[in-house]
Formats: C-alpha cells, structure tokens, sequence
C-alpha cells in the first residue's frame, strides 16, 4: 500500500459518500405537451418500447384479476361491526373480531379494567420516540424527559404505588411487550455493537479474539436457541435464590444477538474511513477516544444509517419470536385472541391486523432513516 | 549544532521485512527549513512520519525538542503537541465545518475554551487569506482552500515544528501558488519546518538546507546553492537531471 497514491483516499470518498440525486429539478419533459400529460407521461414511460408495452399489459392484467378481489374482501363485502354469525355469512374479510378482540390483542392478559395504563404508557413511549426523532430536540434535557417517561411508564405499567393496583409483569402483554422489548434491544445493542465493531479492529489479540468471537457466535445461532439459552441457561449460572426477571432475560438474549449483527454494519462503516482520518486525528494529539468519539464515528455511522435501521427493523419484527420462551407479544396475543371458538374462523382477518400494526412501525423506521441519511450527509453536497 | 530541535540518529525503520530507513542521520536546529526530496520510495515520507511517530522506527533514536520518541505513549503525546503536520491529501474532516476542523484538536487536546480558540482560527484563516470559507464544509472547497486550511488547522496547535508531506502534489497547477505563498510566509515568521517536495522554485528560495534521500539513505545534504550548482553524488546530479527538466 503506498501512501503517496493521491487519487486513492478520495476515490474512497467518492464511493462511501454518493452524492444523492438532486430532487428539486423535475426532469425536463420532452415536447410542450402540458396538456396532454397523462397520456404523453404513459406513452413515454409505458409504451415506449415493444417490451415495454408487452410488461406494461402484463402488470395490467395482474391489476385487474388481484385488485378487484382484494377491495371486495377487504372493504366492499367486509362485515365491520356484526356478530360472528354475520360474519359466517358474509363473503368478505371480518373486521368485527378486531372490534372484539382489540383490546385481548393489543395489551393480552393485562387486567382488563385497567389496560387504560398500558395504553397511556405505549402512547407516552411512542410520542416520547418520535419527539427524540425531531432535531430540535436534540438538547440535554430530553435525556431527563426520557427519564422522567421512563418512570412515568414504570409506575404505569407496574402500579402499586399512587393507589394503581399491582400488576406483576407476567401479567403485561401485548403490543407494550413489543415496544418497549424492541426498543430497549435496540438502545441497548447499538452502543454495544459500536464496542463490538472497535473491539474486533483493535490491535490487542485478547480483546480482538473476544469480540470476534461472541459475535461469530450469536451470528451462527438462530435467535430462538440464543433466547432459549438466555431464559434457562442464565439461571444456572445465577447464585441460588437469586432469580432474573424473564422477560428481562429475554431483554438480554434479544440485545446480544441484535448486537452481533449490529457490530458487523458499524464494521462496514469503520472500513470505509480513509486512513488519513486516522492520521490527521493522530497528529493533532487526539486520543484513541477522542479520535475515535469526534472523527472515526461520526463519518462511520453516517455511512452505514441503512443496515443499521434495517437491523433495527429486524429485530423490532424478531420480538415477535419471544413467544417461545412464554411471554405474550403482540403476535403471541394475536395468536391468543384467535383461540375463541367462536370466533376461531377469522384468524386470517386478526393476523393481517396484526401484520398491519407490525408494518406500521417498520414503515415509520424506515421513512425516518430515509430522512436522517439526507440530512447526515448534508455536509457532502457541493 | 547545539541548539537542535530535531534529531535523527542512525534511525533504521523495517516494514515487516523491508528495510524502508537505514541509518538515517539528521540534525534540523530551531528556526531551520528542511526540504527533503528524492525519488518515489526513497522514503522520504516514512522519515517525516517518524519524526511525529505516525510511523515508528526500530532503531536509532529521534529527539524531538528534547523529548525521546520511545513506545512511552507520554513521550508521544508531548511530541505530537509541538509537531504539526501537513499531508499530501489534505486530511481534512469532511463531516466538521472549516472553523470546527481548526479548533477541535484545541478545545480537546489543550483544552481550550471555545470562543477563545475560535477567535484564533479565525485570525489563521485570515492568514491564510480564507475567512468567508469559515462555515463550509471541505467538500464546497477548492484543492489549494483545502490545503490553506489544513495548514491553518495545524497552526491553531501552536506548534513548534511544521511536516509538510508533499503539499502541492494533489493539487491542480493553478493552486499551487496559494499554497506555496502561505508557507513561504510561515517559513519567513521563523518557524522550524521539514518539508517533502519536488517544488525546486521553493526550495531554492526558502530552505536553509535540502536532504536528498535514495533507498532508505540521505546520500547528501547541503545548502540550496551547493545542492544545485555542485552536486556530489552522481545520484543526485540523475535525480536533478530529470526533475529541472520539466
Ligand atoms: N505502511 C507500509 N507498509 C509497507 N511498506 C510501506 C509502507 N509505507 C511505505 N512503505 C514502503 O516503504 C518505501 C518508502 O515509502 P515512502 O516513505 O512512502 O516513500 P516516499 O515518500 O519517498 O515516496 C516504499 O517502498 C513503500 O512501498
Ligand atoms: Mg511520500
């Protein structure tokens, strides 16, 4: 590797740091045809080619045999408040079980006199996410505010204090279980996997040969086994008497296979610094974690925000898989909630709800990381 | 001399089996420029690299201001505050503004306060003529800009001692100039500076002695004047021969 090579490192630049497509010019569009828009838009996009139109009547063809179906079952023919019996003889989807079922779906077997406090505490933890999403906001004290929520949500769910009865965590489920195991997770392994990533580019053999080697482990793992592991191998490793919360253990198990992954996107994005970086930061006098903290971080992280949030994607959708270890999510519930013979016929109906609220977060996610990679990278426009 | 800054003596560097320094002697006394020069490999910048322990040599020893560069990270910290340096590809941090690109090593090294430092980054882009380009990024900057900030990025540590690595090398010709003129005037305030280039106008003009390095050695060191007009080795009159031709 030669050092004097001037059009290497900025070749490098040139690769980790695209420049994104300019979205305020609109292409120009061929001919002064405003007024024929629609149809000179489809002709240029559509039908502009022999191949391209065959593709086009295919995807047309497609539409009109699966749309129309969908809409009936979904909307047109749906029984939306009727009893079960009205259901059984309708011919589309029955929107009614999730009338009936929402609450047993979204909080489980949560008291069912007081599911107003899970309900306030998912509506606090997600507004209190979505505040931290805003930039603005970014200030001290929104450390404290999550502070203060995260106590809030504590007393909230736990009770026993304030005149709230007691509810013992085996009792929650639902969609709280879901949020607050995928973003714990999630705040947990980020910063675990960025040790992970630095450990195993580290020049000490021991602290490489660690890290290197948990995390080939969990990566070789399928979650259930790491979560199987977490709830009955961490007690046997636990003094007598002295007994770990399980869904705490599954907390644990969750955060160190997230981690794993996590650490080998951060790695990708550590690869992409130059070594120049690295060298200014070393000849001004900054430390191993001042260089690392104010220069190697900032750009590393910016490079990888995609698999980061797809990670985090993965593992908000891999809480559903806790199920095994006897704690009740949002899909464990789902499931539950399709136990009641009566209503037994309709799973399909409760599983696409299901789906939809899981889509509703994962889709937020990934709009939000689509808008933090523009505004990362802001600094790389000319 | 007595009152040096710089002192390599019989440095020998390995790159695993390559023998990259071997017996490298140099005295570089206070207020002195250096210009090393000498083919692609010669390693001329390994030399530099050393003298601020980005690379480190295995034998011999390397005084800096009477600090013995040793695996002793103290020893390197002390160095690397005195030492400032300039490399071929600017270096700079992309994802800091110009103005945070010259304070960060102060307020975090020399824990200096903010306004404080920012007040003398300022007074350094001025020296080096680009204070509007303050709030940038080095991305919106030309080559030669770049370079003027790195320069003052590394003024702002107040050092003693200024590496430059082949400065203008990545630079388009027209940027040359600007880059030059910044270090012709840093090197008439009197400040020390060892300085890697193949620009013989500079040297001419600025240095108090030129090395000229081939395979790992110094095969001669000397005065501007006798460097050029009276060359003793005949690698250096071939060396020569081919650089005056362009
Ligand atoms: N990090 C390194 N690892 C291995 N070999 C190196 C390294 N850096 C430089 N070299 C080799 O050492 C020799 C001198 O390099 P260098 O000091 O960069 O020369 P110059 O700056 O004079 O062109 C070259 O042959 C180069 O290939
Ligand atoms: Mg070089």
């Amino acid at each position: 590797m030669s050092k004097d090579n001037p059009s290497q490192p900025s070749a490098a630049w040139a690769a980790s740091y695209e420049e994104e497509p300019s979205q305020a010019g609109v292409p120009p569009s061929p001919g002064g045809m405003t007024a024929l828009k629609p149809f000179g838009w489809a002709k240029d996009n559509l039908f502009n080619s022999r191949l391209n139109t065959v593709l086009t009547l295919i995807c047309l063809a497609i539409l009109w045999f699966a749309v129309p179906p969908v809409v009936s079952w979904v909307l047109l023919d749906a029984t939306w408040t009727g009893s079960s019996e009205a259901c059984r003889e309708a011919v589309g989807a029955c929107w009614s079980v999730i009338v009936v079922k929402h609450r047993l779906i979204f909080f489980g077997t949560y008291p069912f006199d007081e599911q107003w406090r899970p309900f306030l505490a998912c509506g606090l933890f997600v507004a209190m996410l979505g505040v931290s999403g805003v930039r603005a906001f970014w200030r001290p004290w929104l450390v404290g505010a999550w502070a203060l929520v995260l106590v809030g949500m504590g007393v909230l769910m736990w009770g026993g204090v304030l005149g709230l009865t007691h509810v013992p965590n085996d009792k929650w489920g639902g969609l709280p279980i879901t949020l607050m195991l995928s973003v714990f997770a999630i705040a947990l392994a980020f910063p675990l996997s960025i040790l992970l990533a630095l450990g195993r580019q580290s020049s000490l053999p021991a602290i490489r040969s660690i890290c290197v080697g948990f995390i080939e482990l969990m990566r070789g793992v399928p979650l259930v086994s790491v979560l199987f592991m977490a709830s009955v191998m961490f007690p046997l490793f636990l003094p007598e008497g002295v007994t770990i919360d399980k869904l705490l253990r599954a907390l644990a198990g969750l955060t160190l296979f997230t981690a794993a992954y996590l650490a080998e996107a951060v790695r990708g994005g550590l690869q992409a610094i130059p070594r120049g970086q690295y060298e200014a930061a070393d000849a001004l006098g900054l430390g191993y974690w001042q260089k690392t903290w104010l220069i190697v971080l900032p750009q590393a992280l910016r490079i990888v925000i995609p698999p980061i949030v797809n990670q985090f994607i993965s593992c908000f959708k891999d809480t559903s898989l806790v199920t095994i270890v006897g704690l009740y999510d949002l899909l464990t519930a789902a499931t539950v909630a399709t136990t009641d013979p009566e209503w037994r016929p309709f799973f399909a109906e409760v599983y696409v709800f299901a789906g939809l609220v899981f889509w509703i977060f994962c889709f937020s996610m990934s709009r939000y990381s689509q808008w933090l990679e523009r505004m990362a990278n802001r600094y790389n426009r000319r | 001399m007595s009152n040096a800054i710089i002192e390599l003596r019989k440095v020998g560097k390995w790159y695993n089996s390559y023998h990259a320094l071997r017996d490298v002697s140099l005295t570089i006394g206070k207020g002195e420029k250096v210009v090393v020069c000498g083919p692609s490999g010669s390693g001329k910048s390994t030399m530099i690299r050393c003298i601020n322990r980005l690379e480190a040599h295995q034998t011999g020893h390397i005084i800096v201001n009477g600090t013995e560069l040793t695996d002793d990270v103290k020893s390197v910290e002390k160095v690397r505050k005195q030492v400032g340096m300039v490399f071929q590809n600017f270096n700079l941090f992309p994802h800091l503004t110009v103005l945070q690109n010259l304070t960060l090593a102060p307020i975090w090294v020399r824990g200096m306060a903010k306004s404080e430092i920012e007040e003398i980054a300022m007074m350094y882009l001025r020296r080096v003529r680009i204070p509007d380009q303050a709030h940038k990024f080095p991305g919106q900057l030309s080559g030669g800009q770049q370079q003027r900030v790195a320069i003052a990025r590394a003024l702002c540590m107040r050092p003693e001692i200024m590496l430059f690595d082949e400065p203008t090398s990545a630079l388009d010709p027209e940027m040359v100039k600007e880059v030059l003129d910044v270090m012709i005037e840093l090197a008439n305030e009197g400040m020390t500076m060892v300085c890697v280039t193949h620009e013989m106008g500079f040297a001419r003009s600025v240095a108090d002695s030129i090395v000229f390095m081939a395979e790992g050695s110094i095969i001669e060191s000397g005065s501007p004047a006798e460097f050029f007009e009276n060359p003793k080795s005949e690698r250096t009159r071939q060396f020569l021969g081919q650089i005056l031709e362009h």
